[in-house]
């Protein structure tokens, strides 16, 4: 579903540790140097629905279908309260993690997949995803260098895949870049490989920005009538 | 969950189960005679030797006192309110219903997710996104409807709370300046939101205008049929 709002939406999926974060920063600091409107939103972050999924996390409470449910929530709550308003006032919303990622997560937890399309239905369309393509080894490498404990449902250790919890989160890693290998062919994902320096990877990423879309029409007090 | 037979096939449907327990549920508004009459089926199965489980709606343990924190604000919404309560309904259902059912209680559900989902399609969500939404839960083997007017649900509120409850009035939907009159509109639309459901899910529509007894005589003749035929 394409919007028609006059914002625009720029979204960046990838594995943990795909450097995604990274480039998405850098694309919002470009964009506000330029004095453009630009709001930033990240997965998992409403005010109100997660404390709940940070309880549920620490106490181990998540069944496949409430890890789903609960994160279909709070994107549900920032896409009302943020990402649409935003959209119909002329922002260029960038968000760091999509639906994607939830269909990601839900789908390597066995839901099925048309159950969970069907919870994002009234997710619009970005229109422009960028996917940071990495080989899971190295992304994982690069999670494990600097973080000294990995969590219980990041590792993927609610599926009993392994006990040694780094293993685990090999295997749910792996997994995961296959399923969103596959979606980026589905939705047209345009690939960032991420294995490039990072100032490369950014260059491409501005290069598209700007070649999709009139930044010059989002400068604050541009009058988009 | 198999995937199949729904009048839309793209669409998974709400499934029976088949546990060797039993799912009953009990719907209607607040001042229907709900928990009377849940409090008086426990004791029956009780008194028969059964073991009851009971369930209700916004119980769960995962998100019960942030749905309450929510409602207390009507800050979330419509569509977020729904999935939140669905994240509630998911949790008992995995959690208590379904393990209650395998170890052969019955389970009384004070609520289920025709409430819900009627709740929804009158905010304007459609019937497609929500049936498929629940479709984690269960048909249960019996429905009981008690089903109230509307006039007799603000004499019995108002005898018990003085007030009418904002939610149970609908008055965030904006129908009436005042709680009295959005009550009796929202209540109306919710009525016919059951009605409706009642004819593709195992619904008795129950005439709760009658005293508690005389209520009670026709839910007990209703499960004891069951009971015997099960």
């Amino acid at each position: 579903m394409k919007s028609n709002f006059p914002g625009k939406l720029i979204v960046v999926e990838g594995l943990d540790g795909s450097g995604k974060s990274t480039q998405i920063y850098l694309l919002k600091k470009w964009l506000e140097n330029q004095s453009l409107k630009v709001f930033f939103t990240e997965w998992n972050s409403s005010l109100l629905v997660k404390p709940a999924t940070s309880k549920g996390k620490k106490r181990h409470l998540l069944t496949p279908s409430t890890f789903s449910l609960i994160h279909a929530t709070d994107f549900s709550d920032r896409y009302d309260r943020f990402i649409v308003p935003l959209l119909k006032a002329g922002y260029i919303v960038l968000a760091d993690r999509y639906i994607y990622t939830a269909y990601v997560r839900d789908f390597v937890r066995k839901c099925n997949p048309e159950w969970v399309k069907n919870l994002y239905s009234f997710a619009i369309t970005p229109d422009l995803t960028f996917y940071f393509k990495l080989n899971p080894e190295t992304a994982v490498n690069r999670i494990l260098v600097h973080r000294k404990k990995l969590k219980f449902f990041e590792a993927g250790m609610d599926l009993n895949l392994s006990t040694d919890i780094v293993e685990s989160f090999s295997i749910i890693q792996d997994r995961i870049s296959n399923l969103y290998d596959s979606l980026a062919d589905e939705y047209m994902f345009n690939i960032i490989d991420g294995s490039q320096p990072i100032h490369l990877q950014q260059k491409i990423v501005r290069d598209l920005v700007s070649k999709t879309i009139d930044l010059s029409s989002f400068a604050k007090g541009f009058d988009h009538a | 969950m198999p995937n199949e037979s729904h009048k839309d096939s793209v669409l998974r449907s709400i499934e029976p189960h088949s546990y060797s327990g039993h799912l009953i549920v009990v719907e209607g508004a607040d001042g229907s005679g709900r928990s009377t009459q849940i409090a008086l089926l426990t004791d029956h199965f009780e008194n028969m030797g059964f073991k009851v489980a009971n369930v209700g709606i916004k119980r769960s343990r995962l998100v019960s006192d942030e749905l309450t924190i929510a409602l207390s604000g009507n800050i979330l919404s419509k569509r977020t309110m729904s999935l939140f309560y669905a994240t509630d309904f998911a949790d008992q259902v995995e959690n208590t219903i379904i393990p209650a059912l395998r170890a052969g209680f019955i389970v009384l559900c004070d609520r289920y997710i025709y409430t819900l989902m009627v709740r929804g399609i009158v905010r304007g969500l459609t019937k497609d996104w929500l049936t498929q939404v629940y479709s984690f839960s269960l048909i249960p083997d019996l429905i009981f409807y008690l089903k109230v007017n509307p006039a007799q649900l603000i004499e019995r509120n108002l005898a018990k709370e003085f007030c009418l409850d904002y939610w149970e009035s609908g008055m965030d939907m904006g129908l009436s300046d005042n709680l009295f009159d959005s009550f009796v509109i929202y209540q109306q639309m919710i009525d016919k939101g059951y009605v409706a459901l009642s004819k593709e899910y195992p619904f008795s529509i129950i005439d709760g205008n009658q005293s508690v007894m005389d209520v009670f005589d026709q839910l007990r003749e209703r499960v004891d049929a069951f009971l015997a035929n099960d």
